[in-house]
């Protein structure tokens, strides 16, 4: 049942890979919301009173009550609109257990590692993180491999909540193999992820909220100085 | 309880996560067969287990593993499902996972802080624990938690679990640092609260007697205060592997990372 405009709104902005979760959480349930753009390098009075613990996006706004953190946010609109769509987590209690084991990894260490190739000041450094970086996507591949059931995405036939996790990184994984010239999703160390990658990035829940990879490395150059 | 399962728990006698899961298994009545680990020389199970952190707890449910505290707690609550440790209202579930999450984020890592940290440094850690009290205070007063007993409502919930089980460490710290960390001026309802906690009967049966907890506490920072005579300019003692330090010091200094994580709220 789509919610009435104005009864849902989301506050983030368009570059988060933490807000793409709940836009796509949001789009899998088929839910209508208002989307409240933050300006970058300011933070709104609504934000700063909606997460006042932490003051980031993804704020979700339902019934003037307020979610915070991303996977949070997802998880939530599972529960407030299990009857809309699919469900994001699976029924079963220990594959929710290996679904949200993964994207704590994913957040906890798999992230840093990537975002640590773009932070490298020497070759060496950033050779490192890569290392890292894909010895994590050999875990997730492995992963994919055993909750996927040789279906599409993590979720099985749906896209769920490690899809959700990991896939939000994916426009900003292309813009610093852009950036490096290193391959992150590489058909031949990941196979799997590799095609779910496309598969996940061409999903109609995705596509229309994910930011072109030109725009993030715009913004990047613009922001981040690189 | 009819439990047809059978159901083993690697865990450490010092570690607040071990006493999360502990705690929630004896609130579930559970019957569960403990292995000791040691947190500097993980067995093979563990290793085996929990491939990725090496790190207790880990909880074996008819051979197959769950590794995580909150993952573990989750799970327990989805497949016993009477007396719940979880609301199932959306919202109230949101804001709970939300909680925990700054308790694991922010105010666990503050305390730690307290602990590894001297001078100036240690000064600074303080007033953030202060800053995160104030926070869950002011939600105690004002917030999510108004009115309620336990954060879970009349009874212990998974916030209470997560924050209860580590918060034992702030009395501990405030005696072998020397440091105000949880004034009951300032904080009345926290106060109130963890008081409430520790005085339920399950609370009572997993967490270790105070002294305990001071001789071991006292012994790491003993061990981290020998260290720091050749790094004065540090703000932080004993420092995990990471940081810098002599090759003789390595394995102390990570032996004392390992043991400090262990004491993490």
């Amino acid at each position: 049942m789509a919610a009435e405009a104005g009864e849902v709104r989301l506050i983030g902005a368009w570059p988060s890979p933490f807000v793409l979760r709940p836009r796509v959480a949001l789009n899998l349930k088929g839910v209508e919301y208002e989307f409240l753009q933050e300006k970058f390098g300011e933070k709104s009075e609504l934000l700063l009173r909606s997460n006042p613990v932490y003051k980031k996006i993804p704020v979700l706004l339902h019934h003037d009550k307020s979610v915070c953190e991303s996977m949070i946010i997802v998880e939530y609109v599972d529960g407030a609109w299990a009857n809309s769509g699919h469900a994001i987590l699976p029924a079963d209690p220990y594959e929710r257990a290996l679904h949200r084991f993964w994207a704590f990894y994913i957040d906890d260490k798999w992230f840093p590692s990537m975002f640590g190739i773009a932070k490298a000041e020497t070759e060496e450094a950033k050779a490192e993180s890569a290392e890292q970086a894909w010895a994590g996507l050999k875990l997730l591949e492995e992963a994919f491999e055993k909750l996927s059931k040789g279906k599409a995405f993590f979720g099985g036939d749906i896209i769920g909540y490690v899809d959700i996790a990991l896939g939000a990184y994916l426009g900003w994984a292309k813009v610093i193999e852009q950036m490096t010239g290193l391959k992150l999703l590489d058909e031949e160390k990941t196979p799997l992820l590799a095609i779910w990658a496309e598969r996940f990035c061409a999903h109609e829940a995705v596509k229309e909220v994910t930011p072109e990879t030109e725009k993030l490395m715009e913004f990047a150059k613009m922001h981040f100085g690189k | 309880m009819d439990q047809s399962s059978s159901l083993k728990f690697l865990g450490s006698w010092a570690d607040s996560h071990t006493h999360r899961v502990r705690l929630a298994l004896k609130l579930k009545g559970l019957v569960f067969e403990y292995q000791e680990e040691d947190s500097v020389n993980p067995s093979p199970a563990l290793l085996l287990h929990n491939p990725i952190y090496k790190k207790v707890p880990a909880l074996l449910h008819d051979g197959r593993p769950v590794v995580e505290s909150l993952v573990i707690l989750q799970y327990i609550d989805e497949t016993w499902t009477d007396d719940p440790i979880m609301h199932a209202d959306p919202f109230e579930r949101a804001i709970v996972r939300f909680w925990c999450h700054f308790a694991d984020d922010k105010l666990g890592p503050a305390v730690g802080l307290v602990f590894s940290s001297a001078g100036e440094g240690q000064k600074a850690a303080v007033d953030q624990v202060h800053e995160n009290l104030k926070l869950l205070e002011r939600e105690l007063r004002d917030g999510a938690f108004k009115g309620r007993r336990f954060f879970g409502g009349d009874n212990i919930g998974l916030l209470d679990i997560v924050l209860g089980c580590g918060s034992y460490w702030l009395a501990v710290f405030e005696e072998v640092m020397e440091v105000k960390l949880v004034d009951p001026d300032t904080f009345p309802l926290f106060h109130a609260w963890l008081r409430d906690f520790e005085e339920q009967k399950e609370v009572k049966e997993t967490i270790p007697p105070i002294d305990k907890l001071l001789e071991h506490a006292r012994g790491i920072r003993q061990m981290m205060l020998s260290l720091s005579t050749d790094t004065t300019t540090a703000t932080t003692i004993g420092a995990p592997a990471t940081g810098s330090t002599t090759s003789n010091n390595d394995a102390a200094v990570e032996e004392i990372g390992l043991l400090q994580e262990s004491l993490v709220l």
